[in-house]
């Protein structure tokens, strides 16, 4: 087990170098001098080589990539052009909307996905399985962005019952910041969802072939106290597998619909940072945001591990 | 998927393939929804009710009528001929990504099976990089840099391919290199290149037919949301990610020009993914009989 840590925290680090490498060749190498496209093509040379000296491009592109890898260590990530503020300010702020909406979405798929694939494969081959399977199957077709503007159509534009975008931040109460977030986080879930509904109905029909069912069945447990205690806990694997990959596909997720709502998230904040051509803004975050997949995808490895010992460094 | 199942697209030349095909749900459903996607497009190519490009401001925001059979949006334009036009793009990204991720992707898969140790552990690790990029975040990066545009967007969907054609390759081949009919080639003198070409890429064939419908799906979802971002196709070129993007702004007025543009590009996957499936369940009966 600690062999198997070692190995991947190494990889993990390994991943984090190599994507900080993939993400100063692009963000800060490939578009040449920054500082022009900052100021526009109409700016003085002069103008633009003061500003090159400011923002350090002037430095060879190692100091420039360690001294990056510092800020980022340290914290101190320098300030954007546009905003004119701290870059970790900003990210801070636009967090604290970003991950409680993944994590509420993520809540909800799960939750969704469990109910939907015990269910189905609780009725394997019937009516209610066929029914289940053809919506996760219409689920998974869906854009979330879509089905993000169908949720504003109904319940916004026609019931009026919440709010079509916008969030007015914490202050205003913890229900209410849930409520901000309930039709977004739902149309992120709903596409994640059906798919990990799939692969629930799948784990949950194998192990039900398992001897140790028929032997609880026999004792006389019921069919429902089996299914929801000895059959979905040993069906867990391939499902914590797969939702550590949804995390990520969740987080991607954010940036759009963030946009559909007009929420000011981390994905709205790369999106303005882009049209304002704040390089060291998008560069920032999407460092964060392929961190925090590399880093849930390690967590997923390791809790499998956990949940499975039989698990060992061999089968990295 | 299993290492060890490697499904053979010589089945496809079997005779009674396209008999048990035709009799397949899946199969016949999606590869009817993906007939469609194509026919729309070519058709466009040659017919459209009205020029997708004609704005008409007198008969804005027009329900669907007689003339104008799915309405007309905010700038007089017919929705039908939009949606005609736009699925032109979403195939043009869905191959030409695909089509980089397959390439490129499947090269360094099968030189990683093919060469093992260090050469495969370097491909490898470099797949493990770009994983850290998802579609959008990836085009986010080519956006910044080189500004919106649909080549921007093929290039950074079909950079995120890569990886996943490259591991699946790596799988399969793997699994091929370890046959006995590998080790005789061999042992008759066959060097590795010979051996991929005539051994392992025909046999897995399969595999990558099946990974091809799902990542032209996972494309045109891609594409969709980056033209919705505006990072995408741009005007005045239509797509049914920007069109979602336009309607979005006339939700009180014209809630029906939010559902045809998603419900192509819902119909598109849902087609794609079905054909998928019916394609697994055809060339490897091992995981049809798994069901």
């Amino acid at each position: 087990m600690s062999l198997f840590l070692v190995k991947r925290l190494a990889t993990l680090i390994g991943t984090l170098i190599g994507a900080s490498v993939i993400v100063f060749l692009v963000l800060e190498i490939l578009p040449g001098n920054a500082a022009q496209m900052l100021m526009g093509p109409d700016a003085s040379p002069e103008a633009v080589a003061a500003l090159a000296t400011k923002l350090g491009l002037d430095q060879p592109a190692w100091t420039r990539y360690w001294h990056w890898i510092g800020g980022l260590l340290t914290g101190s990530l320098g300030d954007s052009y546009a905003y004119s503020s701290p870059v970790l300010d900003l990210i801070l702020e636009r967090l604290a909307l970003t991950v409680p909406l993944a994590v509420l979405a993520m809540a909800l798929t799960v939750v969704i996905a469990l109910l939907v694939g015990v269910t189905a494969a609780a009725r394997h081959n019937k009516l209610g399985d066929v029914g289940l399977m053809g919506m996760a199957q219409v689920g998974i077709a869906i854009p979330n962005f879509w089905f993000a503007i169908l949720l504003i159509l109904v319940f916004s534009v026609q019931l009026q019952w919440f709010s079509a975008g916008g969030f007015e931040g914490w202050g205003e109460g913890i229900f209410a910041g849930i409520k901000s977030l309930l039709l977004p986080a739902l149309s992120l879930a709903v596409v994640q969802a059906a798919i990990l509904a799939r692969i629930t109905r799948s784990a949950v029909l194998e192990v039900m072939r398992e001897d140790f069912v028929r032997t609880a069945r026999a004792k006389g447990v019921s069919q429902r106290m089996v299914l929801w205690t000895h059959v979905l806990r040993n069906a867990m694997i391939p499902v914590i597998t797969v939702m550590g990959m949804q995390f990520s596909e969740l987080l991607a997720g954010t940036i759009v619909v963030e946009n559909v709502f007009y929420l000011p998230g981390l994905g709205r904040l790369i999106f303005q940072a882009i049209s304002n051509r704040d390089l060291i803004v998008v560069r920032n975050c999407v460092m964060l945001l392929a961190a925090m997949v590399v880093i849930v995808n390690f967590v997923v490895d390791v809790l499998y591990a956990v949940i499975d010992p039989r698990i060992k460094a061999s089968d990295i | 998927m299993s290492t060890a199942a490697v499904p053979n697209a010589a089945a496809l030349k079997v005779p009674g393939f396209w008999r048990r095909a035709l009799h397949h749900r899946s199969f016949v459903i999606g590869g009817a929804l993906t007939l469609l996607l194509l026919l729309a497009a070519a058709v466009s190519l040659v017919w459209t009710p009205w020029s997708p490009y004609e704005m008409d401001m007198a008969s804005k925001l027009k329900p669907p009528t007689g003339s104008h059979w799915l309405g007309t949006d905010t700038y007089g334009r017919d929705v039908a001929s939009l949606l005609l036009v736009g699925a032109r793009a979403s195939i043009l990204v869905g191959v030409i990504a695909v089509g980089i991720g397959l390439v490129v992707g499947t090269a360094l898969g099968l030189l990683a099976a093919a060469k093992r140790g260090w050469v495969e552990e370097a491909i490898m690790r470099l797949t493990d990089f770009s994983l850290a990029f998802p579609a959008i975040l990836s085009a986010i990066m080519m956006t910044a840099v080189f500004g919106a545009g649909i080549v921007n967007a093929i290039i950074a969907i079909g950079i995120y391919n890569i990886p996943t054609f490259a591991r699946i390759t790596r799988a399969s081949a793997n699994a091929i290199w370890s046959r006995e009919y590998v080790a005789a080639a061999r042992a008759c003198g066959k060097g590795s290149f010979a051996i991929t070409m005539q051994h392992v890429l025909p046999n897995i064939s399969a595999v990558l037919i099946v990974q091809i419908t799902i990542r032209f799906a996972i494309a045109i979802l891609a594409e969709a949301a980056l033209s919705y971002l505006g990072l995408g196709t741009q005007p005045p070129q239509p797509s049914w990610g920007r069109m979602l993007s336009e309607a979005q702004t006339m939700m009180f007025q014209a809630p029906l020009l939010a559902v045809f543009p998603g419900m192509a590009i819902a119909f598109a996957v849902l087609g794609l993914n079905l054909l998928g499936d019916g394609l697994r369940d055809l060339l490897d009966p091992r995981l049809a009989r798994a069901r």
